[in-house]
């Protein structure tokens, strides 16, 4: 069942609220339906722009509006907790903000777009129903599409996003197809690495896209006109190409409460933020804490092909934790003597997984040897020397380091 | 000075980054001096500044504790826990006496065969610049 959208065209604050779906390239009122697929496709209302809601005063257009009487604004959000054998996350990822990077002119100069914009901008549900347009609503005749924005840069993100070459190819295609505009690439290295990538890249090759070996250096602005300087590396010359449009295709990032959800969850992260698989290879969904599994862009950049096979195997693999009902445990894990723990809660903060809990009755710390990992942490913390290891207790190494030194 | 000084180190690496670094050094036969011996740990926040103090005890001339690189820790942060109680033990090593330079904490990931082999060689010849551990006080010296 689809929402009506009438309460949509009726808020007093029609047209008034940048759309962040639309990367705020049109705007939207305070009742709105958040994207055309979006599931259930009903109206929600934004409870950080509500007049009522926010200033308690409004003429509530909507409810008049509602033949349904849907609208209920007592409605509150509520937090519930679940309890479930095992977690999925797939928390995505967000783009680099390309005015990180003034020297693309992204904010400064108007018709510099960032991949996402361009993408809203093509789309027949965007804002402009799909054609691309300057500014000034006219069609532009050149564009330039710039790969490798804060990816694959020392200054940025070292890593390569994997997306943004296809996404390229792509925009330069659908240019090609709605406008008569000549399109400029500049990228570093053609990286068509999936099924039927490497054939798209010559099919758009064939539709005349001028592809330039050489990351654009800059874009500028020379009495009114957009200008993207780079080098051409095939050529061994410096290129200056006047544009009326530029697409600055940026890296994909961690989100910026990774680490917050990181710690929540009790996993670790790689050095370029990304959430960090238990093996790169071989255990690519499944991460440091048992029952926790990771899909999607929130381990890496991946392409939709990518995510897809991850975000199944990641269920597969959940699945089967929650079928077999049992849990594989290291050997390797810690104990504490509560004869000798003097309940200093110590130990407790420094587990990373959330292992060691209090035992209020008999007032000593109990660890929970299904979650532990056996890092030893604890043990290392412990003022009484409580914390047994299984294969590094205290007097295992002490007595090894005797070994060695003897 | 004896020239002839052999110093002793114990490195305490840990299970998943220096310990396979280390053995990365190994398979791919990367010389380095014999003087360091190592005890296998799972991570670097087990180390107990008591395993630092106990082996300069029992003789050794330097202590090497070596863990993943910050933010790569198997253990999500065992290695910060270790960075933060370095200081701790080279605060205890000074007022016992032991020039601090005979204790380092350095990151060395699995693929890192080369600098740990790097890392023995310099400390080697650091400490042999030092020379032997002598504890103030005329105490006695184990082993």
């Amino acid at each position: 069942m689809y929402g009506c959208g009438d309460c949509t065209t009726a808020c007093v604050l029609k047209n008034r609220i940048p759309d962040p779906f639309d990367e705020g390239l049109s705007k939207r009122s305070a009742a709105y339906i958040p994207f055309p697929q979006a599931i259930p496709l009903k109206a929600v209302i934004d409870q950080e722009e509500c007049l009522l809601l926010k200033k308690g005063k409004c003429s509530k257009k909507c409810v008049e509006a509602c033949s349904r009487e849907a609208i209920d604004f007592s409605q509150k959000e509520a937090v519930r907790q679940v309890e479930v054998g095992s977690i999925i996350l797939a928390t995505g990822f967000e783009l680099f903000d390309a005015r990180k990077a003034p020297q693309y002119g992204y904010g400064i100069y108007e018709d510099v777009y960032t991949g996402i914009e361009f993408e809203r901008l093509t789309n027949s549900s965007g804002p402009t129903q799909g054609k691309i347009l300057t500014k000034k609503g006219e069609e532009p005749k050149s564009v330039a599409i710039l790969h490798c924005i804060g990816s694959r840069d020392e200054n940025y993100q070292k890593y390569c996003s994997r997306v943004c070459c296809m996404s390229s190819v792509k925009f330069a295609h659908l240019v090609k197809e709605k406008t008569d505009a000549e399109v400029f690439e500049f990228y570093i290295d053609m990286r068509t690495f999936g099924k039927q990538y490497e054939e798209f890249y010559n099919r758009v090759q064939e539709e005349g896209v001028n592809f330039i070996r050489g990351k654009g250096a800059e874009v500028a602005q020379v009495d009114g006109q957009l200008v993207v300087r780079a080098e051409d590396t095939l050529l061994g010359a410096y290129r200056e190409i006047p544009v009326d449009m530029v697409v600055l295709n940026t890296a994909l990032v961690p989100r910026h409460d990774a680490e917050k959800v990181a710690q929540i969850f009790g996993i670790s992260r790689s050095q370029d933020g990304f959430f960090l698989e238990s093996h790169i290879k071989l255990d690519p969904v499944t991460t440091s804490t048992d029952g926790v599994h990771i899909a999607g862009c929130c381990q890496s950049p991946k392409d939709i092909p990518d995510t897809v096979a991850q975000g199944s195997a990641a269920a597969a693999q959940s699945l089967a934790v929650i079928a077999t009902g049992k849990v594989k445990i290291s050997p390797v894990s810690a104990w504490s003597d509560p004869d000798i723990c003097s309940g200093c809660r110590t130990c407790i903060p420094l587990c990373p997984f959330k292992a060691i809990s209090f035992d209020e009755g008999r007032k000593v710390a109990e660890i929970n040897q299904a979650v532990c990992k056996g890092c030893g942490s604890c043990a290392a913390g412990c003022p009484s020397n409580a914390i047994f290891v299984a294969h590094f207790n205290n007097q295992q190494l002490l007595a090894e380091i005797e070994g060695v030194l003897a | 000075m004896n020239t002839n000084f052999e110093p002793k180190i114990v490195g305490i690496l840990c299970n998943w980054c220096s310990y396979t670094g280390a053995d990365l050094a190994g398979i791919s036969r990367i010389k380095y001096p014999a003087n360091i011996k190592i005890v296998r740990v799972m991570c670097t926040g087990r180390v107990d500044p008591t395993f630092v103090l106990k082996a300069f005890q029992q003789g050794a001339d330097g202590v090497l504790v070596s863990g993943c690189h910050p933010g790569d820790c198997h253990y999500v942060d065992g290695n910060v826990k270790a960075m933060r109680r370095a200081p701790l033990v080279t605060e205890l090593l000074k007022q016992m006496g032991i020039e601090e330079e005979r204790f380092k904490l350095v990151w060395v990931s699995a693929s890192e065969g080369e600098k740990f082999a790097k890392i023995v060689e310099d400390m080697v010849s650091d400490l042999k610049k030092l020379g032997p551990l002598v504890p103030v006080g005329g105490a006695v010296k184990h082993a």
